[in-house]
């Protein structure tokens, strides 16, 4: 079978990086093919290519045997390629069908399209009304609304940039049925990840990409994710080892904690017990939205609890602020890394300023220490290996995995005694989670207590000592992962609906 | 007081032409903020206008060559908005400020020999027996082309906001332009060609005070009504149809408390020239109590990337 589209030594260059170097890869019709990369490896300046949306510097492509160069993004359409995007290019005051219509060359009148995208959704399996707004969608509501919009089309290739990331696990199910339906009907998907599992159950054959250069080719069922992994990173990976330590004396014991949540669709916390010891690493599984978030705040002291729930080395912790408890040496890393953990639109040394101000001693008597921010910034770069040209860059110019070790390093580095980090890992490629993981260790047989928040359960069997579930703001005892099985895990996460254990 | 000195037929008629400058830039501007673009100069390109008009109408002797002018007057000012935001990529508050002092000044400069002059009349739109009819033919019948231009832009504009290919992508421009760019509609196109029609309806509305409300030419002489323009869009909920009720309600209101003011009616002064201000927002804000809200582009800059 000749191949649907063929790319030959494309190469792209930005001003001092090579995002694309002579890279060549081709795509048979049906064929599901995935493009995997860490973060930074040009995976998605490769698509925007195929797209239109960016112009290669040399190379060619080839559609179907005749050269394809598509100017922009309506060519492309036209030529048969569709693409949905990891950040959704939605329009959130707009309809479902308004939405689907901006994306078409020549749409039908609205009554018409109405009907085909209810056919259509039938069809595969997505569940979609025309007449809703967008802005009122889930993320996969809003992930079918690109999807149908691109099958409207009858494309012949559908490229589709990290479509599980913002998925919950059914959600994910349902995708991969439409995927597969799809591919029998001769529909050429390109698949872009780094989820390295998904890739081995949905995928016919995968290209590598490593610093903007194809690395190997492999197909992704015989080969395990594994040799995957180190092909992406180009190192033998490390499995995190936790150094053979002992625990100690209590440094933080929370108490029949109760506290409503500040967010209406938020998860109050329902007398929640356990302590954490010196050196040791509590895990704390269970599907987002159960409390985590509010849990997260009360021990970092955004959320206020009651006298005598949170206690630090023996003090009663109530009354005392974020600020404070910063000087005292409990430290937090929340989820959200925009907005919440770091201020997007300052520089990475102002956001090391934001938490590090107290412990860093890069304050004193209210004028601040430029020189030695700067220098602190620079070593949670350094140590960290956050990709960017310099501490001066705004935190929004990070992609969310080198945000991300960021984000940890700068706690990590100010020596906490007690470290909460709510989804450490979320979003980060591989390498760049087994070194987040390592850190987290390594502070723990430093001295620290740490509470790792998850929602990867395989993370916390890796490196929690003990292990607790939360579920529906209650949690369960704690107990120790060694010996742990999954079926024990799945009782203590009880109602846990929709937990997957073991998916990556 | 002499309540029977307001002959309520010329009253309304009156209502509705001095509604129709603040329709005029209002409906421009709409269209403008629904590409996400946020025009502060529409002061600037409305006095642009009322001057270009006024200079042309006079040596022409041609109100519909000086409308016209007004027009492209009013567009040509506002070229210059479109390539500072969209070009250079400046803030648009500031460059909206700016136009509005380069546009008072630049009007000014231009109308320096023509204070005191009286233009050629703009005659009503002659609409035969439609005219005579009693009480609606004054009302509704008995008006200059403008105000009637000033409905049908209005209208047209709703329709195709609505209805039309063209203006779900305005919308989505100016709901989206970082999606909208990604989708391949060229972004900065139609802001400058939305900013363009804002300019030239801006021109009109000012022309329309030069030549037909006033009608001489005065210095500063819009005295403000690019602003209320701007806010009447925002308290109508970048609605059309609620852009017409809100001008007309102000136009109306001031024109009415210009004709107490005239019958002596024993409300201080200060209170009846505020009044079109309390009440249009009063009933604008009223109305915008639904969920509708603004573009969400509004007054960002789009730079492309990648």
């Amino acid at each position: 079978m000749t191949d649907l589209l063929a790319l030959r030594g494309l190469t792209k260059a930005y001003p001092g990086v090579v995002a694309n170097d002579d890279v060549s890869l081709a795509i048979a019709p049906g064929e599901i093919h995935a493009l995997l990369g860490e973060n930074g490896a040009g995976k998605s300046t490769l698509v925007k290519m195929i797209y239109g949306l960016v112009k290669p510097d040399a190379g060619q492509m080839e559609m179907q045997g005749s050269t394809f160069a598509p100017s922009d993004p309506r060519a492309a359409r036209g030529a048969g390629v569709g693409m949905v995007f990891q950040h959704f290019s939605l329009f959130d005051a707009l309809s479902v069908a308004e939405n689907i219509a901006l994306g078409m060359e020549t749409p039908p009148p609205m009554r018409t399209l109405a009907a085909r995208i209810l056919e259509v959704s039938d069809t595969y399996g997505l569940p979609l009304s025309p007449d809703r707004t967008v802005g009122d969608l889930s993320a996969g509501e809003r992930q079918r609304v690109e999807i149908i919009r691109c099958l409207l089309q009858d494309p012949k290739l559908l490229i589709m940039d990290e479509p599980t990331s913002v998925l919950t696990p059914q959600e994910v199910e349902i995708l991969f049925e439409t995927l597969r339906k799809l591919s029998a009907e001769g529909t050429a998907i390109l698949y872009i990840s780094h989820k390295l599992e998904e890739i081995r159950a949905l995928c016919d054959a995968a290209t590598i990409l490593r610093g903007g250069k194809v690395v190997g080719t492999c197909v992704p069922r015989d080969t395990s994710a594994r040799d995957m992994a180190e092909l992406m990173v180009g190192s033998t990976l490390t499995t995190p080892k936790a150094s053979s330590h002992s625990t100690g004396d209590v440094a933080l014991a929370v108490t029949g904690l109760s506290a409503a949540s500040p967010s209406a669709f938020g998860m109050a916390l329902r007398d929640v017990t356990f302590d954490v010891h010196v050196g040791e690493v509590l895990g704390i599984g269970g599907v987002a939205g159960n409390g985590q978030d509010e849990l997260l705040a009360v021990l970092s002291g955004e959320l206020a609890a009651g006298p005598g729930m949170v206690a630090f080395q023996g003090r009663d912790m109530h009354g005392i602020g974020p600020e404070a408890r910063r000087g005292l040496g409990v430290l937090s890393a929340p989820e959200e890394r925009l907005g919440h953990a770091a201020a997007p639109n300052m520089s990475l040394t102002e956001n090391a300023m934001l938490t590090g101000a107290a412990r860093e001693g890069l304050a004193r008597r209210g004028l601040l220490d430029w020189a030695k921010t700067r220098a602190f910034a620079q070593r949670i770069i350094s140590d960290f290996d956050v990709r960017t040209p310099g501490p001066e860059n705004a935190a929004r110019s990070l992609s969310g995995g080198n945000l991300q070790k960021f984000v940890i390093g700068r706690e990590v580095l100010q020596k906490p005694d007690v470290l909460v980090v709510n989804q450490p890992t979320w979003g980060v490629d591989a390498a760049a989670a087994a070194a987040i993981r390592q850190a987290l260790l390594d502070l723990a047989a430093g001295g620290a207590a740490v509470v790792v928040i998850s929602q990867d359960l395989d993370e916390l069997m890796e490196i929690s000592d003990r292990f607790a579930a939360l579920n529906e703001g209650q949690l369960s005892a704690p107990r120790p992962t060694a010996g742990l099985d999954v079926e024990q895990i799945g009782l203590m996460l009880g109602g846990a609906h929709g937990m997957e254990v073991a998916h990556v | 007081m002499d309540l029977s000195a307001i002959n309520p037929i010329l009253l309304i008629a009156a209502m509705i032409a001095a509604a129709t400058p603040i329709l005029l830039a209002a409906i421009g501007e709409l269209v403008v903020e629904r590409a996400g673009v946020l025009n502060l100069g529409v002061e600037g390109m409305m006095i642009t206008g009322a001057v270009c008009g006024f200079i042309i109408t006079v040596n022409t002797g041609s109100p519909t060559i000086g409308f016209i002018a007004a027009a492209v007057g009013g567009a040509v000012l506002s070229l210059l908005f479109a390539f500072l935001t969209q070009v250079a990529l400046a803030n648009q508050v500031a460059s909206g400020l700016a136009l509005t002092l380069f546009g008072l000044g630049l009007s000014a400069l231009m109308g320096q020999s023509y204070v005191g002059i009286k233009p050629p009349r703009t005659e009503t739109t002659p609409l035969g027996p439609l005219a005579d009819i009693p009480v609606i033919g004054p009302i509704v019948f008995g008006h200059d082309l403008i105000v009637y231009l000033g409905l049908a832009i209005v209208a047209a504009t709703w329709a195709v906001l609505t209805f039309t290919r063209v203006g779900l992508v305005l919308r989505a421009v100016g709901e989206n332009h970082d999606a909208a760019h990604a989708l391949g509609y060229k972004v900065k196109r139609i802001r400058t060609l939305a900013i363009l029609f804002g300019g030239a309806c801006a021109g009109l509305g000012g022309a329309y005070i030069s030549l037909i409300r006033v009608p001489q030419w005065t210095e500063g002489m819009t005295a403000g009504v690019g602003w209320i323009a701007l806010a009447l869009v925002v308290f109508a909920s970048w609605k059309p149809w609620r852009v017409l009720l809100g001008a007309y309600l102000f136009g109306g209101i001031t024109q009415l408390q210009l004709n107490l003011q005239g019958a002596g009616v024993a409300i201080p002064v200060e209170y009846l020239a505020m009044s079109p201000y309390v009440v249009t927002i009063i009933v604008l804000v009223i109305l915008s109590a639904d969920k509708s809200r603004a573009p969400g582009s509004l007054g960002r800059t789009f730079h492309a990337s990648g």
